[in-house]
């Protein structure tokens, strides 16, 4: 791994990059972009992060065992937000299906077989007992 | 059941020759070590001290739960006893135990190497350590925090009335000692493997060390910024957890299990790392498949992260997510099956000696097993709705961490204790303490899986009378339990001066550790070793063992 050194104008380049995607995030703020505002302040902030990794952290100039292991970090993250949304995403379906009529037994036939079913059931029970 | 130790090339007490220890008596040359040996050290009395605070809370609250009105303590006093019990065995004991003390000592010398990549760094981690750790302490002695070691938001942002800023605190500070130990053990095993010792040659106890080092570093960083967001929430009131705010609190249970359910794997992983060398080396029988053991501790690592959602099941989150969750948690179930299984497969037709270190390893296959098992009924959905918030979690965990966690700890404690400190340990005493230990452990939580199955919620402080008999059984259990770590406390401070003098290899072990000797020089090898087999080569002759081979008749079981 051979140490590699990072001229003053790069650093003065990135420096300047990230301050305008600063400024981009502050500008994009006042807009609404319905659905879509956390996609785009999430995008600049991905993007200014990867500057920030690349060449302050000067990952792109280390060896790929490095790579391999902030792209754990990132892949991790991922999981984070993955399986945490799966619980946000998720929370209306259960109201949705007390108020909402369920495909499988939306139809009337579908209702009258079921309610069959469980008089059949509930005469099954009674002889039981006797 | 004696060692037939031949001291022959260490035939002068500790003390009087150029090792480690006498390397510098003065108290610098202890605060100021670089020395990865000695740094353990400090970890370890460190650690014992946080272990018996956390075990005195312990018993202040087991003795009060003995009556049903709880009459020995107020509420508020037992609410913050079982938080400083919480917060001091997790945060200040159970996380940094076995990769702190015994990690710090073995790893560098199990791979052949002088230090730690990273020497002052390790240094820095202790004092971090301490510094959080002592935050801690004063935030519980100044008040006490009452919001449990979980710091469950709203109560901990809004409601709390005592030191939460401060113990939350402590835990984040401490959070960047175990990250500088991880980082320090993940370069360390990648970078300074001594010639001829290829991944597949490690032991186990290093494999181990390695996911849960990846765990350290993955989670970590999480539950960080999640204690500084209740900062946040306290101190300035943004709304990011309290629903008066615009916040949500399930939010702070998701961030704060994303690390603390892969912390239990922190605490266990090491353990398990510890039962692999004690199980081989007092079977003398290789590792029954080494490369299922060792991957399996990566796969718990790595699956370890996709479960924490089973401990909000009850907690308002999404029942699909929950569905999920649930299902993701079985799977952790195969890779833990799989090392009980091949360290069950490693003592058949092996020659197993039941000296203490052993003793403790199988307590922790069976308590651990125990532990596992329960852990199946909470990660089940419908079970989980009557188990949950119940002292069957309370006993299911104990069982892991204490079953798991410290059995493997003390295990390990006495395995390599001749190697830390030149003496033998005595084996009377040891095995005494061992079997009072188990029977101690068992009777304080075994009651606690029924107190918790018939509806007693955990952290009450007052109760229905029908669960006081099962409670007076637990306490009485504690109190044994406390008396079986104090007989080992006294033994093992007492060998350090009366102790037989250990040669360099005591069990006959086969790991690099046992090839230099004891306790080891500050360079840990005076020349560099090469590595021509792998940790468990029973087959191969040892040419430092002081057992005689083959080992008597009357050793074998």
């Amino acid at each position: 791994m051979s140490h590699h050194v990072v001229g003053i104008k790069v650093y003065i380049a990135i420096f300047l990059s990230l301050m305008v995607l600063t400024g981009l995030t502050v500008w994009v703020a006042f807009i609404n972009w319905g659905f879509m505002n956390d996609v785009v302040a999430m995008s600049i902030a991905v993007l200014k992060m990867t500057l920030v990794v690349l060449f302050f952290m000067h990952l792109k100039y280390q060896a790929r065992l490095l790579w391999l292991i902030a792209g754990a970090g990132v892949i991790w993250l991922m999981i984070m937000f993955a399986l945490t949304l799966s619980d946000y995403r998720s929370r209306e379906w259960i109201e949705s299906a007390f108020t909402r009529p369920v495909p499988w037994v939306a139809s009337e036939e579908a209702a009258t077989y079921q309610a069959e079913q469980m008089k059949a059931q509930e005469s099954e029970d009674a002889g039981a007992h006797h | 059941m004696t060692m037939n130790t031949v001291a022959t090339d260490n035939p002068v007490p500790a003390g009087s020759e150029k090792h480690y220890l006498t390397n510098g008596h003065t108290l610098s040359s202890w605060l100021f070590t670089v020395d990865h040996k000695r740094i353990g050290i400090l970890y370890l009395i460190s650690l014992v001290v946080f272990f018996l605070l956390g075990g005195a809370a312990a018993v202040l609250f087991r003795l009060d739960l003995m009556t049903p009105a709880g009459d020995l303590l107020r509420s508020e006093t037992y609410n913050k006893l079982f938080t400083m019990h919480g917060i001091v065995m997790i945060f200040f004991f159970l996380i940094p135990s076995i990769p702190a003390v015994l990690g710090n000592f073995l790893l560098p010398i199990m791979l052949g190497t002088r230090d730690v990549a990273f020497p002052k760094l390790n240094l820095l981690s202790w004092y971090v350590f301490m510094a959080g750790g002592l935050l801690a302490l004063f935030a519980i002695v100044f008040g006490g925090v009452d919001s449990g070691w979980t710091f469950y938001t709203p109560y901990s942002t809004m409601y709390a009335n005592s030191n939460v800023i401060l113990a939350v605190c402590g835990a984040f500070i401490a959070g960047f000692s175990s990250i500088m130990t991880a980082l320090n053990f993940v370069v360390t095993i990648h970078k300074m493997r001594a010639p001829g010792l290829t991944w597949f040659r490690l032991p186990l106890f290093v494999w181990a060390m390695y996911a849960t080092s990846l765990v350290v570093l993955l989670g970590t960083p999480v539950v960080a910024i999640t204690l500084v967001m209740i900062f946040v929430e306290r101190l300035l009131h943004f709304g990011i957890f309290d629903p008066a705010l615009g916040g949500d609190p399930v939010l702070f249970q998701h961030l704060f299990w994303f690390y603390s359910h892969p912390a239990v794997y922190i605490m266990i992983l090491p353990s398990m790392g510890v039962v692999s060398e004690l199980i081989s080396a007092f079977s003398r029988r290789r590792i029954y498949g080494y490369k299922f053991v060792a991957y399996s501790s990566l796969a718990i690592a790595v699956i370890g992260f996709f479960v924490w959602g089973h401990h909000m099941f009850v907690s308002s989150q999404s029942v699909y997510a929950g569905l999920i969750f649930s299902f993701l948690t079985f799977f952790v179930a195969v890779p833990t099956a799989i090392k009980i299984l091949n360290w069950t497969m490693t003592l058949y037709k092996g020659s197993v000696s039941l000296q203490a270190p052993m003793l403790y390893a199988f307590g922790f296959l069976g308590l651990f097993t125990i532990g596992g098992m329960t852990g199946l009924f909470l990660s089940t959905m419908a079970t989980d709705i009557h188990l949950h918030d119940t002292y069957f979690v309370v006993a299911h965990f104990h069982y892991v961490m204490v079953g798991g966690g410290v059995m493997g700890f003390l295990g390990g404690l006495h395995f390599w204790w001749p190697k830390m400190t030149g003496r033998m340990y005595p084996e009377g005493w040891a095995i005494f303490a061992a079997i009072v230990i188990f029977v101690g452990f068992n009777l304080t939580f075994f009651p606690q899986f029924q107190l918790g199955y018939h509806g007693m919620p955990r952290r009450y402080h007052e109760y229905a009378s029908q669960f006081q008999i099962l409670h007076v059984m637990s306490t009485a259990g504690a109190s044994i339990l406390g008396f079986g770590y104090l007989i080992m406390t006294g033994y093992l401070i007492w060998s350090l001066k009366f102790g037989k003098v250990a040669g360099s290899n005591p069990w006959g072990a086969r790991g690099l550790e046992w090839e230099t000797t004891s306790p080891p020089p500050t360079e840990n090898f005076l020349v560099t070793p090469v590595v021509k087999h792998e940790a468990y080569a029973y087959d191969v002759p040892s040419e430092t063992s002081d057992v005689q081979e083959p080992r008597p008749e009357q050793h074998n079981v």
